[in-house]
């Protein structure tokens, strides 16, 4: 089936894509072409996050809380789309939800520190919305915002959208 | 235990999905963002080489496969170690031309369009067109310059999916002047 590293290209070439469409229209970039080009990419990962987490949960039961919910996106989630376990989960329990990855798999190749950490945040936008999106089809709406302080570890923070 | 060995199949599948649900949001945007099909081959084209360029030297350092002495070889590392190491499939190679330039990949199916339906507004749109420029930006880098087509697409109602390679010719290095 197709190989990881094939994910990781597009997703590299995606962004490229997207900031340069963006750019080149004039020629610099202010924050409000950066936050258009985040929030196109994070809704392209809506989508897939939507459709992934069909595609895991079509046959296990239904979750009994929003924690057991958290704690099947750290677990079985991230597994089968980042390749590893969140590392630490913390929550204040009314809804927010803070999710660190040390070896983020989308950071691995671009830095071992802090080196191209202005970037970072591209990097992260997709990923933010598979999260958005597979915690939509769960029944949560979200807002889900990623920050690194020092690559490749990076936190989550998923505030859940009380109705 | 079982449940361990459910993820690790599992996961393999779950990859194959995850990149296949990617391409179809990034054709899906690029539908959005140019008015016509033409405009959007294009564009998946150029991301596809930018992608080749740089999967040759992955492909290189895990493959071990030596210099292709001639085309028919290289037809044959594409399809048979290429095609399996990156998407699972083993394309067939056929439709070899008199001058031996040019052949013909077959694939019985194509992990990129898994779910896919072209809706009728889109019947010029070459869905994997991004696989024509992953070829030949990696071609490149190994001195080949080659023009890659799909002749066949079953997502446009075709009964195989069949991409058709043209060797042009062979890429002198350039060295800088004062060299050699």
């Amino acid at each position: 089936m197709a190989d990881e590293s094939l994910f990781e290209f597009l997703h590299m070439e995606m962004v490229s894509h997207v900031f340069t469409e963006q750019q080149s229209s004039k020629g610099e970039m202010d924050n409000k072409d950066r936050a258009v080009c985040i929030s196109v990419l994070e809704a392209m990962g809506f989508r897939v996050g939507q459709g992934l987490i069909e595609r895991l949960t079509k046959d296990s039961p239904s979750f009994k809380d929003e924690l057991d919910i958290m704690k099947f996106v750290c677990k079985d989630f991230w597994t089968k789309v980042f390749r590893r376990q969140v590392d630490n989960l913390r929550t204040n329990h009314q809804g927010t939800y803070v999710l660190q990855d040390n070896k983020f798999s989308l950071l691995t190749q671009l830095s071992n520190g802090k080196q191209y950490l202005d970037q970072a945040a591209k990097y992260l936008a997709f990923s933010c919305g598979v999260v958005r999106g597979a915690l939509s089809n769960l029944g949560l709406e979200s807002v889900v915002t990623a920050e690194v302080a020092v690559m490749p570890s990076c936190k989550f923070q998923v505030v859940i959208q009380k109705l | 235990m079982s449940r361990q060995s459910n993820r690790t199949t599992d996961s393999k599948k779950m990859n194959s999905e995850l990149f296949t649900l990617t391409y179809g949001a990034l054709v899906t945007q690029l539908c959005k963002d140019y008015e016509n099909d033409e405009e959007v081959n294009k564009q998946l084209d150029k991301m596809g080489y930018n992608i080749g360029v740089r999967l040759i030297e992955d492909f290189l350092a895990r493959s071990t496969i030596g210099r292709c002495q001639d085309f028919r070889e290289t037809a044959d590392v594409i399809a048979k170690v290429a095609f399996k190491m990156y998407l699972g499939i083993t394309p067939s190679v056929t439709n070899w031309s008199p001058a031996g330039d040019e052949f013909s990949l077959i694939l019985e199916n194509n992990p990129l369009a898994d779910f896919v339906e072209l809706p009728d507004n889109h019947n010029t749109l070459i869905y994997s067109n991004l696989l024509c420029g992953v070829l030949r930006g990696a071609l490149e880098m190994v001195q080949m310059a080659v023009d890659v087509k799909f002749a066949q697409d079953t997502l446009r109602g075709d009964n195989v999916t069949e991409i058709r390679m043209k060797f042009i010719k062979r890429i002198e290095e350039n060295l800088p002047a004062g060299e050699e």
